[in-house]
């Protein structure tokens, strides 16, 4: 089977033509080394099936950006058959820059004009056949989105002749040393001497590694000029206004277009960003809200919708193990005292059909007569695992769905433009802050969307620092914590508790940047140099095919490492040192609550160590379970609760167990205010984990880890010892002071630490 | 010596002269289409005055000021 590789700019339609051209034989990977998702698939729409490769899209071979590095060395070391090079004819002069680079690789090339339909409509016009003509190349016109044009363009692409000289475009004002250069690599007999002549001619990086090549470089530009990048770049746009706006039709008047308008408003001085935060809170509102548009009321006052317990269904929901009336299960799923959300509504629906399957299963134990061991690893260890992470999905889909669509739509560039004023203090650019926004609704899509950052410094300082946006899942913990202290120390402002929590976590974000960017990722900010699309509606097959690859990538994990690590958990709570099984009522005798114990100790100067009494090791055993899903942190307090009173039966906001956890130990509030921040910045949840180590680049998750630990073992210390006793500020002031100090005289070059070198060199 | 293309106001046009800058922000620049001879308008600022968004090539390119700084143009006709 011969192999096309597909290239183009991004923003031209590349991936609508590769969902047109391979269907539904695509399959994504990484590129060795980076997170850049790698697509592959089968063409099948004509006599001869054609393997499709997607390249990411680029505007240039130059050697800066791993993206173009990627496509360069496929392109010279994989020989594909062909390049198929997407150009975007309503932009073609910049989209050509690309081609007249690949041009000068020995491989054939046929170029796909995309978007002739929106050329047309804005009243310009494009020859193709002028352009096939100059270029020398195939030139076939074809709309990715309606899918038109399509079949001729692979039958002419599979009917080139396998074999095309390298040729370059540059006027001959270049040609003399072009040619020498060409010479030195013909006689070195590699493929594309041309390509590497010119770039080798450009100065770039990759060419001038051998001195060899250097001093031809050096002699070549003693000849012919030193600043040979700048006239190469100067020549290339000049062959192309030269030849193509010949091609290009200009209407005699151009019209402000859709997307003009659109812009002024989304960007607008003083508008474009309340729109900004309007947008935002329809996506989390759509995404996690149950009740949908406060149709309900804003305040619990103010609710008069009846619950499904007032209607006299709350029989059928509650107490016995399955539904007794499936219809109004259903129903609850859409409406219970309030009506849902779209994402809530998912996840309540994918809720019902797991609980069937639990339900389905445990009954197959049970007929099978299996230990209680065995059952318990099942329901418990397994399914209780799967479920719990697996209940996440329509959730982070939906989140996924919406960014998907702002994406696609153009509009998160200009997001980008609006707020990179604002974060590029910090060391990051604009792109830095919808992944980090993300994190408040799921860490996991916020750690994929990382990959919109072109700097790799930047993409790992995101990724630690994603946690620090306290999740949804994190939730629980606050409320519940957060009204136990309010229940036993007297205070009754759980919302100002909450609200200066999250607060906290964004503080923690921001000083861990900056200190990140100051220390081990350390860095230029990087540039800011980006096309601002024109906007589109996003195409709904596209959108459909990310979101299956994202599910596919998401449940994959889910039954790989993250399962494992949670029945590694069941294990540890549900069996004694002497190999017994106690099933999950009294896990205070586990391997998991020994553990806890000999722990806690190390919990001290966070409060709830060994001050917090015989008991306190249930904050250390939380935060243990925490770590398979953050729910788990209150769901583990509800399990202990048993310790202490018998027949315990939680409440759904975990408040009283918080009471009874609080009322059983010896922890002070500073104590409980540090366990949660403790609970916010310490190692998220396995999910996370697992995305962030696929994400990171290699080597640095170990180091995420850590700190991940040490922020959370500080950030608790700080709130627990300030809290506790408000002098302490100063200690910690003159602590954060010099070690300010240090990093500031180091990255001057005034002193030198030993201890940070090493870390960098990690 | 010609304007700088951070110092131009918004609405206003120019050909770009010269580009300067460190090897990777030249090199990106050229290859965003941002090369002497080129034709440029400053469309907006954003709303925070930084960075710049500019029509060039028939397309909106949007850059920081820093950046911008590397741009020196002829004067507009």
């Amino acid at each position: 089977m011969r192999t096309f590789a597909l290239a183009g700019n991004p923003n031209s339609g590349k991936t609508t033509l590769f969902n047109a051209l391979t269907g539904s034989t695509a399959h994504v990977g990484n590129w060795p080394g980076i997170t850049v998702d790698k697509r592959e698939g089968v063409y099948k729409g004509g006599k001869e099936h054609v393997e499709i490769v997607d390249l990411p899209g680029i505007y240039s071979l130059s050697p800066y950006t791993p993206e173009e590095v990627i496509a360069r060395n496929f392109i010279l070391d994989e020989h594909p058959d062909g390049i198929i090079n997407i150009v975007d004819a309503t932009n073609l002069e910049r989209n050509l820059y690309l081609t007249t680079q690949l041009l000068e690789m020995d491989v054939p090339v046929i170029i796909a004009l995309n978007m002739m339909d929106s050329v047309e409509k804005s009243g310009d016009k494009i020859d193709a056949k002028v352009l096939e003509q100059r270029i020398g190349v195939p030139v076939v016109p074809i709309s990715a989105l309606k899918e038109t044009g399509i079949k001729e363009l692979m039958e002419r692409a599979v009917s080139m002749p396998p074999m095309r000289n390298g040729r370059t475009v540059l006027a001959e004002a270049l040609s003399a040393p072009i040619a020498e250069a060409e010479k030195y690599f013909a006689e070195k007999e590699v493929s594309s001497p041309v390509f590497h002549a010119v770039k080798l001619l450009e100065g770039d990086e990759l060419e001038t590694s051998s001195r060899e090549a250097k001093n031809l470089l050096s002699g070549v530009q003693a000849r012919y000029g030193e600043d040979l990048e700048a006239t190469i770049a100067d020549e290339r746009y000049k062959y192309i206004s030269a030849n193509f706006s010949t091609a290009k039709q200009k209407a005699a008047k151009p019209v402000l277009s859709k997307s003009d308008k659109a812009d002024r408003v989304l960007t607008h001085k003083i508008w474009s960003i309340p729109i900004f935060i309007v947008i935002l809170f329809f996506v989390f509102h759509l995404t996690f809200s149950e009740n949908l548009f406060y149709l309900n009321g804003f305040t619990e006052s103010q609710a008069w919708m009846p619950t499904m317990e007032d209607l006299g269904y709350g029989e059928t929901l509650g107490g016995s193990e399955i539904y007794s009336n499936f219809g109004i299960a259903l129903a609850a799923c859409f409406y219970d005292g309030a009506v849902f959300s779209p994402g809530v509504i998912l996840t309540n629906l994918l809720n019902l059909v797991l609980n069937y399957i639990t339900y389905g299963i445990g009954l197959g134990i049970e007929a099978a007569g299996a230990a209680e061991w065995a059952s318990s690893l099942i329901n418990d260890g397994i399914i209780g695992g799967i479920t719990a992470v697996l209940g996440f999905l329509p959730q982070i889909l939906t989140l996924f769905l919406f960014f998907s669509i702002l994406e696609d739509t153009g509009y998160m560039a200009r997001v980008a433009f609006i707020l990179d004023r604002i974060f590029r203090r910090f060391g990051l650019s604009g792109r830095a802050f919808m992944p980090m926004i993300m994190g408040f609704g799921c860490s996991l899509p916020a750690m994929i969307n990382t990959r919109t950052l072109a700097d790799e410094k930047e993409r790992t300082a995101t990724i630690r620092v994603i946690p620090f946006f306290s999740c949804g899942a994190k939730l629980p913990i606050l409320t519940a914590i957060a009204g136990g202290i309010c229940g036993v120390f007297g205070f009754d402002n759980v919302d100002v508790i909450t609200y200066s929590m999250y607060l906290l976590g964004i503080i923690t974000a921001i000083v861990s940047v900056i200190i990140m960017r100051a220390t081990t990722m350390r860095g230029e900010t990087p540039p800011f140099i980006m096309e601002l699309p024109a906007y589109h509606v996003p195409g709904f097959r596209n959108l459909m095919l990310h979101l299956w690859d994202k599910t596919k990538h998401f449940v994959k994990k889910a039954f790989t490492i993250i399962f494992a690590s949670t029945v590694l958990i069941w294990f540890l709570q549900s069996f004694t040192w002497n190999w017994t099984f106690i099933g999950a009522d009294s896990m205070q005798t586990s391997i998991l609550a020994s553990v806890g114990q000999l722990i806690q100790p190390l919990f001290t100067p966070l409060g709830f160590g060994s001050q917090a009494g015989e008991y306190g090791w249930v904050f250390a055993v939380a935060a243990i379970t925490g770590l398979i899903a953050k729910e788990n942190v209150i769901a583990t307090f509800s399990v202990l609760a048993a310790m202490f009173v018998a027949n315990f039966e939680g409440t759904e906001e975990g408040v009283e167990e918080a009471i009874v956890m609080i009322q059983n130990t010896t922890v002070t509030w500073p104590a409980l205010i540090a366990f949660i921040m403790f609970n916010m910045t310490t190692i998220p949840c396995f999910a996370a984990c697992a995305t962030a180590k696929a994400e990171l680049p290699k080597g640095k998750f170990k180091w995420t880890v850590l700190f991940w630990i040490v922020t959370s073992y500080l950030v608790g210390s700080i709130c627990y010892t300030v809290l506790s006793w408000w002098w302490t500020l100063f200690i910690w002031l003159a602590v954060a002071a010099v070690f300010a100090a240090l990093v500031i005289l180091k990255n001057k070059g005034k002193i030198k630490l030993p201890a940070l070198r090493r870390k960098k060199r990690a | 010596m010609g304007k700088l293309l951070c110092n131009f106001a918004v609405g206003e046009k120019g050909r770009i002269a010269s580009v300067s800058g460190e090897g990777r922000v030249r090199r990106r620049l050229f290859d965003m289409g941002v090369t002497p001879g080129a034709d440029v308008i400053l469309v907006k600022k954003a709303p925070l005055g930084d960075p710049l968004e500019v029509t060039i090539r028939g397309y909106q390119l949007t850059l920081r000021k820093a950046e911008a700084e590397c741009v020196e143009t002829e004067a507009a006709k």
